[in-house]
């Protein structure tokens, strides 16, 4: 029971969204449906905050390795649903003046949208910005030329990047009309519009068939998997 | 063991049943459009024609714009839908009868026992990332089927596996994922509710914990299978810089070129897909990959035929026949 109910609720909105993609006058249900959706992950997030407080506060009490952190994460995330859940700062909405509360979180001014400008971004900024630093070292181990493959990777590589900047008009700008084929730039645009889309386009026709034929075996209830296996 | 056995039989009954009424249904629903659309345009010819006097027309009821029970613009998509419905309804009741399936070598699954093994030697855990999407992303969901193979080798061996979720609902399935494989595997004392976890929903965030928890305890093994953005490569670089084994899936085609990087083994866009049933061995799944291919061919035999026609059409371009061919081929594959 505790898998047929779920896979059967699969196969409903499953279907009911296929239909509804197809089904003018059945776009409702498949709206419906995502609604569902939103709702149950909404309940699920409490699930989410008290996994996450009972992680924390557990490394707090037995005093783990980097239990300081859990006290900045725990606590950030104590302060960050007080001051949302309490509005602070934030002017009510212009359409009812009357009630205190009624503005929305992400207004300017308010100490939520404070804190998530001048903290949360910061952050998220500074992760990002390490992308750089990675990209730089997958590129030097991914570029070594090991063998024949690896050469050829290298020197499409130096064409892409020597094409997309202003490096490679310098260095190839001379070559005469009759051999504009042959400058980087556009060299670089016949790799990515050929070759490119030719791979690129290979991978994503599986994908999309790997999607369906996936989506199908979920729907038939082929694959329980996603279930936890095995028979009901 | 004999009642295992049977009721997915039974069950298949059930489900090709369901797939025959789908198929009906649709195309059921596709000859009602068709009526629908005659009707359509023949309303919208009286309309013009009514259009053309107006005091009539004035008089006349004005034909009602109606939904129409079809979207005609998602033809194509459609009957391809039916067309890799009906490859696999029919690929899986060939193996249900016995016929043998043949499946490629795929090296990133031949590899999943090794590297859970690995970790298990070194006395480290195994970490498995499910992307950082929710449960309405097919991806997400992949990837928790990958999850409870992982888990069952991982139970078998006496590994331990970390599971760090960015959306709560992924959490609350990969528990019931992995809690199942436990229990198949024979040792339900084993799983712990407390190793797979809900960090955050905010992308770095997530970031930010499985980069600080791969460097802290140095998992031997790293999964990454489900949905990723940016954070593949900050991911696949980390676990790269402490060692472990990585194996990667992904249907995201602009990560793919990171995790190909910088990780052990990667399942590209349709292996990803392909690994569960490639990893059960089931006939019902692996007839699944059979229906799959079949659509494959079809859309390999149209790309042929639209090169061949465009090139005609390129050299003799009065020719309205070729040109009519290329359109229809390139409303098929093309949308």
């Amino acid at each position: 029971m505790k898998r047929v109910i779920p896979l059967w609720i699969a196969v409903i909105a499953g279907f009911g969204i296929l239909f509804s993609s197809f089904i003018p006058v059945a776009e409702r249900a498949g709206e419906m449906f995502a609604d569902i959706f939103s709702v149950i992950a909404a309940i699920a997030f409490i699930l989410g905050a008290l996994s996450l407080a009972k992680q924390h506060l557990g490394k707090l009490s037995r005093r783990e390795a980097g239990w300081g952190y859990s006290i900045i994460t725990f606590g950030t995330f104590i302060a960050m649903l007080f001051i949302g859940m309490s509005k602070i700062g934030i002017h009510p909405n212009t359409q009812y003046p009357q009630a205190p509360y009624s503005g929305g979180n992400d207004t300017e001014g308010s100490a939520f949208m404070w804190m998530y400008e001048y903290v949360m971004t910061p952050l998220t900024s500074t992760m990002f910005a390490l992308l750089a630093f990675f990209v730089a070292s997958a590129a030097f181990r991914a570029f070594r030329a090991k063998n024949t493959e690896a050469v050829l990777l290298l020197i499409t590589a130096f064409i892409i990047l020597l094409g997309r900047t202003f490096a490679g008009v310098l260095l190839t700008g001379w070559l005469p009309d009759w051999a504009s084929g042959l400058r980087l730039e556009n060299l670089s645009v016949y790799v990515m519009q050929v070759f490119n889309t030719a791979g690129s386009r290979a991978i994503m026709i599986g994908i999309a068939l790997g999607v369906a034929a996936t989506g199908l075996r979920i729907l038939f209830g082929l694959d329980r998997s996603w279930l936890g296996g095995g028979d009901a | 063991m004999r009642s295992t056995r049977v009721i997915p039989s039974r069950r298949f009954t059930i489900h090709s049943w369901m797939c025959v009424a789908f198929l009906f249904i649709s195309i059921g629903f596709a000859k009602a459009s068709q009526a629908s659309s005659l009707t359509h345009m023949a309303s919208l010819e009286a309309a013009a024609v009514l259009a053309s006097d107006p005091p009539q027309a004035a008089d006349a009821k004005a034909p009602e714009p109606e939904n129409g029970w079809f979207n005609q613009g998602k033809t194509a998509l459609f009957l391809w839908i039916i067309f890799v419905g009906l490859a696999v309804t029919v690929s899986v009741a060939m193996a249900k009868r016995g016929r043998p399936m043949k499946i490629r070598r795929i090296a990133a699954l031949e590899a999943v026992d090794n590297a859970v093994g690995r970790a298990t030697e070194m006395g480290r855990a195994i970490l498995f990332v499910p992307g950082i999407q929710d449960m309405d992303n097919i991806q997400t969901v992949a990837g928790l089927t990958m999850l409870g193979r992982v888990a069952k080798t991982a139970a078998e061996y006496d590994a331990t596996i970390e599971v760090p979720t960015s959306r709560s609902l992924v959490m609350e399935a990969a528990r019931d994922v992995v809690r199942a494989s436990y229990l198949s595997a024979g040792r339900p004392d084993g799983f712990s509710n407390d190793r797979i976890n809900y960090i955050t929903d905010e992308q770095f965030g997530y970031v930010a914990h499985v980069a600080g928890y791969m460097v802290r305890e140095k998992p031997a093994t790293c999964f990454y299978m489900g949905c990723f953005y940016a954070e593949s490569l900050i991911f696949a670089e980390t676990g790269n810089a402490i060692g472990a084994i990585q194996i990667a899936g992904t249907a995201e085609s602009s990560q793919l070129p990171f995790f190909v990087a910088a990780c052990d083994y990667t399942l590209i866009g349709e292996e990803f897909f392909a690994a569960s049933a490639y990893l059960s061995g089931e006939p019902a799944q692996l007839g699944t990959l059979r229906g799959q291919d079949a659509g494959k061919l079809a859309v390999m035999v149209m790309v042929v035929l639209g090169a061949i026609v465009a090139t005609i059409v390129a050299r003799s371009p009065d020719s309205t026949g070729a040109a009519g061919v290329l359109d229809f081929l390139y409303k098929m594959v093309g949308g």
